[in-house]
Order: structure tokens, then sequence, then C-alpha cells
């Protein structure tokens, strides 16, 4: 297996742990990822202003990965709608596709509409497997309550993105129970995290932000679980300044998927990056079943 | 007497340049807060500044820094080889030239008490060194010229660096291979340190030279008697030996001294080699005198921005010291185009044609602003436009070879701009998701303007908006408007929108208010069943269409298959488009 791996702009730039901890969980099944420097923004923060626009940056993208016959594991849901959208757009309209490819010429480049977009779950879910994510588990978590976020670009448009069932998915949830954390159910999991309007009208960005919050925390979470870098920065660098401008007292740390599955999966936890999070992680390695308790 | 007068000249210009360059960075200012640091206060906390980092353990890392960023350039390594050995070749081989040739009075005559520039190693080693640099200048050229890599800007102070350094060392080599030849440099030589009267030792001599040392003489020709070549190598033992190495050493030189054989004694009559020389002592003086204000004023800014940045960081560092940074930090830019070729928006110039957005770019204007020139509202406004149209993903910092800081430079000047009242569309995207985790540190304000300002400007072009009875006309259809909204794949589906309002019932935006027909205009609904009646006005006006979050509910949940979410990116990009227009339209001709 082999993958061309998307980071996108935002965690190398500021949430680098979520790179070094889903480097160390491909490494650990032998997933192996190729980075490809020329790759750019992937034209999901400029679909506001210009449509055009958007699809060639990701059309760039996606012609790199070509170039190289790979598919693409994106670790942003941002990133991955993006992404999946100038696919389908590329595949769809041949007028679009023309003049994408009349610019990309320039730089020797070409996109048809053949390259797999995958997220990061996906290729944890599908292309490796919960059997095989089991079999690794060394630390596995007890009576750890996780309120699993999906996030919205990665189950919508289902038609277009095809991560898993819009209504009710469940990929998520059995990944996060692998760790022998349990996915608690809670009302409010599918909804936005208020990232995309942050900086815009931040106002109505914490509102449901804190929502979700309020929500994760009367469904009786220990932590929420991302698995985008929009998400996670809304629930952990967005919660914190909320709390300095805010008054609630509520506080629902959150975990990237791969600092959670590595975990448990015994990963250095230097690699996992657990004290580059804003809000504590500290509490989550006590919900760490200690193996001699198992046996007795 | 013109060689030292001009000297002179040169160094008092390159000195007077020095001062001037030195003085911007503690006068000049980027950013709201740098504005308001008096100069005086800027001097002495970068006194103190360089004091403290200098004895303190922060030596250590600014000796690392020097050796590995500075002499070795790793940076430029990690990005690509053949630039790396590019300026590698021109900066070690030029310095050394300075030390080794162009000063050799105060240096090599000091170090080597045998120092002639006319025996081995030295003249081996000129050879060596001005090879090194022409071969740095072939591949700039190269890269710049033949490559044609996309997005790799060139401006006339590229090309300036790039000739200047060619003239100085082609007429160098140019100027060696004439003296080689020289039959008068011969002549001079000979006069003054052989001092031959007999005409048979003259000819020994000229022969021996002509045979061996590339001398082309008008008296004697090939092949020469063994005996004349025996009595003139005597001669020369004795009187040019100490002083002289074969000249194929000096192998540049020696290169064009062959070529121009044939036509050696007609340059010789015109005094082609004091003509060189004067080339070549000018084109070093003007590069000197005008070092400060080129893109060669890097070979001081590029070190000590490296250090600086090594050292300072936001929040910690006095702010005074970053504001001077700052300055530095454009004088430390050369052009190289790393930050570009890096830049994760660089893609969108291919489609917005704003230079601007390029880092490389921005950073030549950033250096007009920050001098104060006076810039058309056009001008500003692409500034403004390319300085948001970054994801902020640190890949042009992390980059630089110079150790720019550009995103903190990014940052102040995008903060500065938008205070200026020229609305940015560009805030109104995710975009602005950097600027609203940094908000703490931009002025509280002042951060809410620009939002408003963008979204006024937008609902200002949508007359029907601002309609209070509701009781609206049929005069505002567009028929032409249905039509134009294409650039989706689906977004004519809310042609099958009946009005159910589904969409607005889960759309977690309109949940989150208690009035949202006051806050955000149109709800979904009303704005699909606009589209279908053509009233653009309406469709484009709502603040419903900035908040929408993208969550795809609505769309997702549509019974009828209307793409609702695309159809609102739909309208936002019609709406960016109309504003931009009718500001086109406004602007006296």
């Amino acid at each position: 297996m082999k993958f061309a791996l998307y980071i996108g702009c935002n965690i190398p730039a500021r949430l680098k742990q979520y790179e070094s901890s889903a480097r160390a969980v491909l490494r650990k099944f032998d997933v192996g990822v190729t980075d490809i420097r020329e790759f750019n923004c992937c034209g999901y923060p400029v679909r506001n202003m210009d449509h055009t626009a958007f699809v060639l940056a990701s059309a760039r993208n996606l012609a790199l990965a070509a170039r190289e016959n790979l598919s693409v594991i994106s670790l942003c849901k941002c990133c991955f709608g993006s992404l999946k959208k100038a696919d389908h757009l590329i595949k769809e309209n041949a007028a679009l596709r023309a003049e994408i490819n009349r610019i990309l010429e320039k730089e020797g480049l070409k996109y048809d509409g053949d390259i797999e977009v995958k997220h990061f779950l996906s290729v944890l879910f599908h292309d490796i497997g919960i059997k095989t994510l089991k079999e690794k588990i060394e630390k596995p978590f007890s009576d750890l309550k996780i309120a699993t976020h999906y996030g919205c670009h990665v189950l919508r448009p289902s038609k277009i993105v095809q991560f898993d069932d819009p209504v009710v998915p469940s990929i998520f949830d059995q990944l996060v129970e692998v760790t022998g954390a349990r996915s608690i159910d809670w009302p409010m999991k599918l909804e936005c995290c208020g990232a995309p309007v942050w900086g815009i009208n931040d106002d109505l960005s914490m509102r449901l932000t804190e929502k979700k919050l309020a929500d994760g925390d009367k469904a009786g979470a220990d932590y929420l679980c991302t698995a985008c870098p929009f998400c996670q920065m809304q629930f952990d660098t967005v919660q914190q300044m909320m709390r300095s401008g805010r008054s609630t007292d509520l506080q629902l740390p959150s975990v990237l998927y791969p600092q959670l599955l590595g975990l448990s999966l015994g990963i250095d936890r230097d690699l996992l990056g657990l004290e580059m999070n804003r809000l504590s992680l500290q509490g989550i390695e006590d919900f760490v079943r200690v193996p001699e308790a198992v046996e007795t | 007497m013109f060689f030292t007068v001009s000297l002179y000249v040169a160094l008092a210009v390159f000195g007077l340049g020095l001062v001037y360059k030195t003085s911007t960075w503690f006068r000049y200012s980027i950013g709201i807060e740098a504005e308001k640091i008096p100069t005086s206060v800027r001097i002495s906390a970068g006194i103190k500044g360089i004091a403290a980092s200098v004895f303190s353990a922060k030596i250590a890392t600014l000796i690392k820094v020097f050796v590995l960023d500075v002499i070795l350039q790793i940076k430029i390594l990690r990005q690509d080889f053949l630039r790396w050995l590019m300026h590698i070749c021109i900066y070690i081989g030029f310095i050394l030239l300075l030390l080794m040739h162009a000063l050799d009075n105060f240096v090599s005559s000091a170090l080597f008490t045998d120092y002639y520039s006319t025996i081995n190693p030295f003249m081996f080693l000129r050879d060596l060194f001005g090879a090194m640099v022409i071969l740095g200048v072939a591949i700039a050229v190269y890269r710049r010229f033949i490559l044609k890599v996309p997005r790799l800007e060139t401006n006339a102070m590229d090309y300036y660096a790039i000739i200047i350094l060619a003239v100085i060392m082609i007429s160098g080599v140019l100027l060696e291979g004439a003296k080689i030849t020289s039959y008068t440099e011969f002549q001079i030589m000979m006069e003054d340190y052989a001092g031959l009267d007999d005409e048979a030792a003259i000819e020994a001599l000229e022969s021996y030279w002509a045979e061996y040392f590339g001398v082309v003489s008008p008296n004697v020709k090939a092949p020469f008697d063994e005996d004349v070549l025996s009595q003139g190598q005597e001669i020369h033992e004795e009187s040019c030996m100490d002083c002289h190495s074969r000249p194929q050493w000096a192998f540049a030189g020696y290169a064009v001294a062959k070529i121009s054989k044939p036509i050696a004694l007609a340059l010789d009559r015109a005094q082609s080699a004091t003509i060189l020389w004067y080339i070549h002592f000018l084109a070093c003086f003007i590069g000197l005198a005008y070092l400060p204000l080129s893109k060669m004023f890097h070979i001081f800014a590029s070190p000590l921005s490296l250090l600086a940045n090594a050292v300072m960081q936001k929040g910690k560092s006095d702010p005074a010291n970053i504001a001077t940074r700052q300055i530095m930090e454009l004088d430390a830019c050369t052009h190289c185009c790393t930050c570009t070729l890096n830049c994760s928006a660089g893609v969108f110039f291919e489609h917005f044609p704003n230079t601007n957005i390029l880092p490389s770019e921005k950073i030549l204007s950033i250096k007009y602003l920050a001098a104060g020139k006076p810039l058309s509202a056009d001008e500003l406004r692409h500034i403004q436009e390319g300085v948001y149209l970054c994801t902020n993903c640190s890949r042009c910092t992390v980059a630089c070879p110079a150790g720019i800081n550009l995103q903190d430079l990014w940052f102040n000047v995008r903060e500065s701009l938008l205070q200026k009242g020229y609305p940015e569309f560009f805030a109104l995207s995710p975009l602005s998701f950097y600027r609203g985790l940094m908000k703490e540190d931009a002025d509280k304000d002042t951060y809410q303007k620009p939002l408003d300002q963008a979204r006024e400007a937008i609902a200002d072009t949508c007359e029907l908006m601002k309609i209070q009875d509701k009781i609206l006309s049929l005069s505002g259809i567009d028929p032409g408007f249905k039509a134009g909204l294409s650039r989706s794949d689906q977004a004519d589906t809310f042609l099958a929108c009946f009005g159910c309002e589904t969409c607005s019932t889960v759309c977690p935006v309109v949940a989150s208010y208690d009035n949202p027909r006051a806050a955000l205009g149109l709800l979904p609904h009303q704005i699909m069943h606009s589209c279908g009646l053509g009233l653009k006005d309406l469709a484009l006006g709502s603040n419903m269409l900035w908040y929408c979050l993208t969550c795809y509910q609505c769309q997702e949940r549509c019974p009828q298959g209307v793409s609702v979410t695309d159809i609102l990116y739909e309208l936002k990009n019609a709406a960016v488009e109309q504003v931009k227009e009718r500001s086109n339209q406004e602007k006296p001709k």
C-alpha cells in the first residue's frame, strides 16, 4: 500500500502533532506514504470567492498525484471534501476540465479524474481494517467515553464524498471503539464544529461550538475525538480562547484520532504530541487498562 | 589618478548608502503596533537586544546558524542542489577574489611574503575563483531564462545583479587574456625588468615569450630557432621567471589569449588591455557604490536576518526589535523566489491576475509600502488582496534561505492595510480562520471592522434588500441571472424547489438565532425561491451567504434534490463578481 500524503496548510503550521501521530500510525501498519512537495492549497478557502480558482487548486494537487500514479490520503476533512468535489467536477464537466487542463499544461500537468482520494479514517477502516487494527492494540482503554465528531465535509454531500452513511455513519465510531474506548451516543454528533465561520462571524462560530461542547458533556463524554485540523483547532485552540472570553466552566478537551489510537497501539507519546494540544490530555492515559488487571 | 579618485568616490557613495539603508531599519515600520514605536527607542532596544543575545547562551545558537545557514547555506541546499551550487560558487568565488585579488595589497601581500599575482598558486587560484563565479552566474542565467519555472518572476534588479557580476567577471578574464597576448605589455615589462639593449637578446626573449607565454609579437614568428629559444630562456630565467608562472595556469585568460591570437595585434594596437582594465575596475566600483541600494545588499542583511530570526520570537522579544527586524528583512530578500516556489497559494496566481499573491512579489510591494511611497488605491487593493490570499501555512517562512519570517510580515501588513478602508472580500472566506486564531494579537477595536465592511459593500450593491415594506415589483427580475448560475454542475437544481423549508429547518446557522431574519436576511429556502424568481438582489444580498457553514445539511436533506449549499457557494461567487464589477464601473476613466 502506498499513498501520497496530503497534509494541507493548517497541519504543518499549527497542528504538527496530527501529522506526526498519523504518520506513526500508518508506519505501524506498513502503509507507505510519499510526500509531494509541490502540493498546494486544496482550494477550499477560496471557494466562497471563485469556483474556478477552487477547482484549479484542487485539480493541480490531483494532477501531481496522478503524475506519481498514487492515491491521495487527506488528513483534513475540508481538504478531502474539496478534492473529492473537484475530482467529481473534472469528471463530469468537460468544459471545466479543458479550462483547468489548459492552465495545468503550463507546468506539464494534466488531470482527467482518475485518482482516488481517501480520508485518513477510510484508509484505517477499509485498507487496514478493524481486525488488523485490533491485533496491534497493546494498551486498550477502559471506561473512556469518547464523543466522536464526524465532521461535515467527510459525510456530506454524500453522493460525492461517499465516506459513510450520511445519516447513520459508523466508521469513526468503530475506529474509536477499536481502542477499547466507548463511542457514546450524542445528539449533535453529526453537526458542524463552527470552524468554517471562525474569523468571519466569531459569535456564531462560538455558539455552534458551545452547543456541541454542552451536548457532548451532557452525554457524559470525557473527550471529543476529531480527525480534521479545522475541527480540532476549533475544539482545542478556539475552545481555549472562548474560555478566556466567555463565562463558561465547561471544558471538553479534544483528542485527535491518531493520538487516541496511537496511545492504545503503544506508540511513543512524543510522536503523538500529546503535550502540543492546548487543552490538556493529561488524564487520558489514566484510562489505559493495566495489562495485569486484564489477567486477573 | 582616475583609478584612485573613482575608488574613493565609490567608497564614499557605498558608505553613504550603507548609512542610509541601515537608518531605514530603525525609521521605517510595518504594521499598526510598530508605527507607535519611535526610532530612538528602536535603536536603544536594538543595541540592548544584540548585547543580550551575544553575551548569553544564545551565542551557541548564533554560531550554529552562522556556520550552517550563513556559511554553508544548508537552507538553499535543502531546496535544490543546483541553486546551492550556483550561490556557493558565486559567493565563495567572489569573496576569495575580493580578498586575494582586489585587496591583494592588504590581504595577499600581508599573508604571503612572496605574493605576485602572476605566479602560482595565486595565478591559478585567481582563475579558479573567477571560473567559480562565472559558473554560478551561468547557472543563474539558466535558471531564470532557460528553465522557465512557472511563477518564478525575474525583475530589473535580478537582471542588474546578473549583469554587473557578468561584466566584472568577463571583463576580468578578457583583460587577463589581452595582457597575455599584449606586445605593449611585454615591451614595458622587458624595459623595466630585463633592461636589454642588444637586438639579438631582445629577439631571443621575445621569441621565447611568443613560444611559451602567449605573447603575440609583430616582429618574431614561429617556428623559432632552438638556439634563439635557449638564449631567450636564459634571459627569461634571469629576469622574468621569479615573477611569472606559465600562462596556461591562468586557464581562463589563457583560453581567451589562444582564441584571440589571430586578432591580438590589432587588439593590442587598439589598447584593448587598457580599455578592459577601465571596464573592469569601473564595473567593480559601480557595483560597490550601488551595492547598498541593490539586491546585493543582502550580503549584509541576509546573514543578519538569519541570525536575528534564530534568537528572536514573537511574544518574547522586544516589539521594538521585531519592528526593526521586519524592515531589515525586506533588505535581506534576494528575490530568489524560494517562497513563491513553495507557496501553497501560489497556484491562485494562475487564475487571479495579481502578482501580489506570490510572496516574492508581495515583499517587493511591501518595500514600497514601508518606504512610504505613494501608492494608488488600486495598488493598495492589490497588495491587500495578495496578503489576504494566503493560507498561512508558513511554508514561505520555513523555506526562506534568508531566514525571513514572512508569515509575521504578512500578518502585520494585512492588519494595517485592512484599516485603510478598502473592503476585502477574501475576509469573508475560511482564509480568515487564521486571523480569528490570531485575534488576541490584533487590535480589539479594529478586528471586526473589515468583516463588516466587506459584507456591507456587497449588500450595498443589492438595492432590493434595502426596501423596507418588502412589497416587491417585478422590475427587480434579472432574466439572465437564472441562466447565469452555472458554475457548479448542479447549480440549476433550485428550479426544483417547492418551498418546503426543510433546508432552513435543518440549518444550524438559522437555529443559532432567536430572530434569524434579522441576523441573516433571507433564509436558505427564501434564497432558493429568489433564484427561481430571478430576483438577483435578494439572492445575493443576505448575510446568510457569508454565515453559511457549508455543512451541507440542507443539501443532504432536501427532498427535491436541490443542491442548496452549492447554490449558496455559487451566489457568493456571483455577489463578489457583482461588487467588483460595480467598483470597476465607478472608477473614473
